[in-house]
């Protein structure tokens, strides 16, 4: 079964790793990605806050983009604000009638349209679902024994959408324990990164919400986080050093997407996983764990 | 009483978005004020008014110090107060329309909108967001370059490893995706 692959405008280079051990994963586990031809930003937060009609054209761009090349796929995501904004836009279009009229009329003006037959789905999510346990099991070579990572999920990957508990989702920890890490206990893997507000004049309350993520990830053991998405990723890992010099700490935390560390588990190489571009190095934490 | 301050509120909407804040009615007559939403909020302790706070304030006809408040421009859209609402009420959609509302009255706090303006530009003109440009237009917004010279060095960080753009990507369909834009501009967004 293919899936359209949408991956979203950080992976292109800030978050480049992410895209490239998404690529090497799919193509070990056996999962056929067809990248969605010229697809456009789907303007997340930003946008929606601005304006709603281009935001939702904007999205149906895209799932009418996906509906005419790959009818019948569902479309991956590998970003919890591109799942998000792209999941609302599905849900909006399907509940009002006089938006979708309105969506296609815009639509209508590039010679496009969009029927709401594409299903939207976060590549966590679908690993976990439609591939399940044993068949990732059984291509793990080299499985992360003592390895102790908290999982962090952040919002949008189940808030909204309900795709797993919105308060205490488990499809990442379950995928690093099939993976064979020590997966520690982290009630704040749905709390808030902070997103947007990051780069915004409101950093402030940002970094602080960073600084307690990275401070109960280490209270409880973590050697390192796993994370779903571009922007938490960007968040709790290149801001360390701000929140070091805000709040006098000395956090020096690795922090790796989900799908490096699968990637290792199932023995890929450094390069094909995008290691080496993280700025808090996890050359040393991983090295047992790769040949 | 609160069906009467709601339609006012509608009323007074109307300003581009009429129709979309009649969707919203239902935060302001279905709240029960249990302040569930400004308990689960991860950014309440810095804003002017609370979540729960916003929709007293509406009942109470203060829409404008609603829209002057910082409130909406805290929301990290983390959407907790969304799902522990015991009245199903979808309060962070409705921060979203506040600050749309915000905008289009031009009553939002100074500074507020500048970042989600620059990023948006970028997506219109390339189809993409492409950071190094969003970063120096929001400092340029905000006539701030100092800022931009403080990020010096996290910037520097990310090129030596690859990870900060220095070209903008574009896509082949911009100048289509600039006809539908416009398209919606010319009809508008409500
Ligand atoms: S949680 Fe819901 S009902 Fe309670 S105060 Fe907030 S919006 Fe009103
Ligand atoms: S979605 Fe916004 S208003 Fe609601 S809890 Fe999160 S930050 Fe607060």
């Amino acid at each position: 079964m293919a899936y359209t692959y949408y991956p979203g405008c950080s992976q292109e280079v800030s978050t480049k790793a992410y895209n490239l051990s998404t690529w090497a994963v799919a193509g070990a586990l056996g999962l056929e990605l067809v990248e969605l031809d010229d697809w456009n930003c789907c303007g997340t937060s930003p946008s929606y806050s601005l304006r709603s009609l281009s935001t939702f054209a904007l999205n149906a761009r895209n799932l009418g983009l996906a509906e005419r090349h790959s009818p019948g796929c569902d479309l991956v995501t590998i970003c919890n604000g591109c799942f998000g904004i792209m999941d609302k836009t599905n849900r909006r279009l399907a509940e009002d009638a006089e938006l979708r009229e309105r969506v296609g009329e815009a639509l209508a003006v590039i010679d496009l349209e969009y029927r709401g037959s594409v299903r939207v789905r976060h590549l966590l999510e679908v690993l976990v679902n439609d591939l399940g346990q044993e068949t990732i099991q059984e291509k793990v070579t080299h499985p992360l024994e003592g390895l102790q990572v908290a999982p962090y999920l952040g919002c949008a990957f189940s808030r909204p959408s309900g795709i797993d508990d919105a308060e205490f989702p488990t499809a990442l920890g379950d995928l690093l324990s099939w993976i064979g890490a020590d997966v520690v206990d982290y009630p704040l893997r749905a709390s808030c990164c902070g997103g947007i507000l990051m780069m915004s004049d409101k950093k402030e309350v940002a970094l602080k919400l960073v600084h307690n993520l990275l401070a109960d990830a280490v209270r409880r053991g973590a050697s390192c986080l796993a994370t779903a998405c571009p922007l938490c990723h960007l968040n709790v890992e290149a801001y360390q050093g701000q929140v070091n010099a805000r709040f006098g700490t000395d956090f020096s935390l690795p922090v790796l997407f989900f799908t490096q560390l699968l990637g290792v588990s199932l023995g890929l190489g450094r390069e094909e996983l995008g290691l080496g571009t993280e700025l808090v190095s996890a050359a040393a934490l991983l090295a047992p764990h790769m040949t | 009483m609160a069906t009467e301050v709601a339609d006012s509120v509608v009323r007074e909407s109307d300003l581009g978005f009429g129709e979309e804040a009649i969707r919203h009615r239902k935060e302001l007559l279905e709240c029960i004020q249990c302040g569930t939403c400004s308990a689960s909020c991860p950014t309440a302790y810095a804003m002017d008014y609370t979540p729960r706070k916003i929709i007293a304030a509406l009942r109470a006809d203060q829409l404008e110090r609603v829209l002057r408040s910082n409130t909406p421009w805290l929301c990290a859209s983390c959407y907790y107060c969304t799902v522990r609402c015991p009245a199903g009420i979808q309060f962070t959609d409705f921060m979203y329309l506040l600050k749309r509302m915000a905008v289009e009255r031009g009553l939002h706090p100074p500074g507020s909108p500048a970042l989600y303006q620059a990023f948006v530009n970028t997506v219109d003109r390339y189809g993409r967001s492409a950071e190094t440009e969003l970063m120096i237009r929001y400092f340029l917004s905000t006539l701030n370059p100092l800022g931009l010279i403080k990020l010096a060095p996290f910037g520097l960080k990310m090129l030596l490893r690859g990870r900060f753009p220095l070209l903008p990507r574009r896509i082949k369909g911009r100048r289509n995706l600039a006809r539908m834009l416009e398209y919606i501009e010319e009809k508008g967004e409500a």
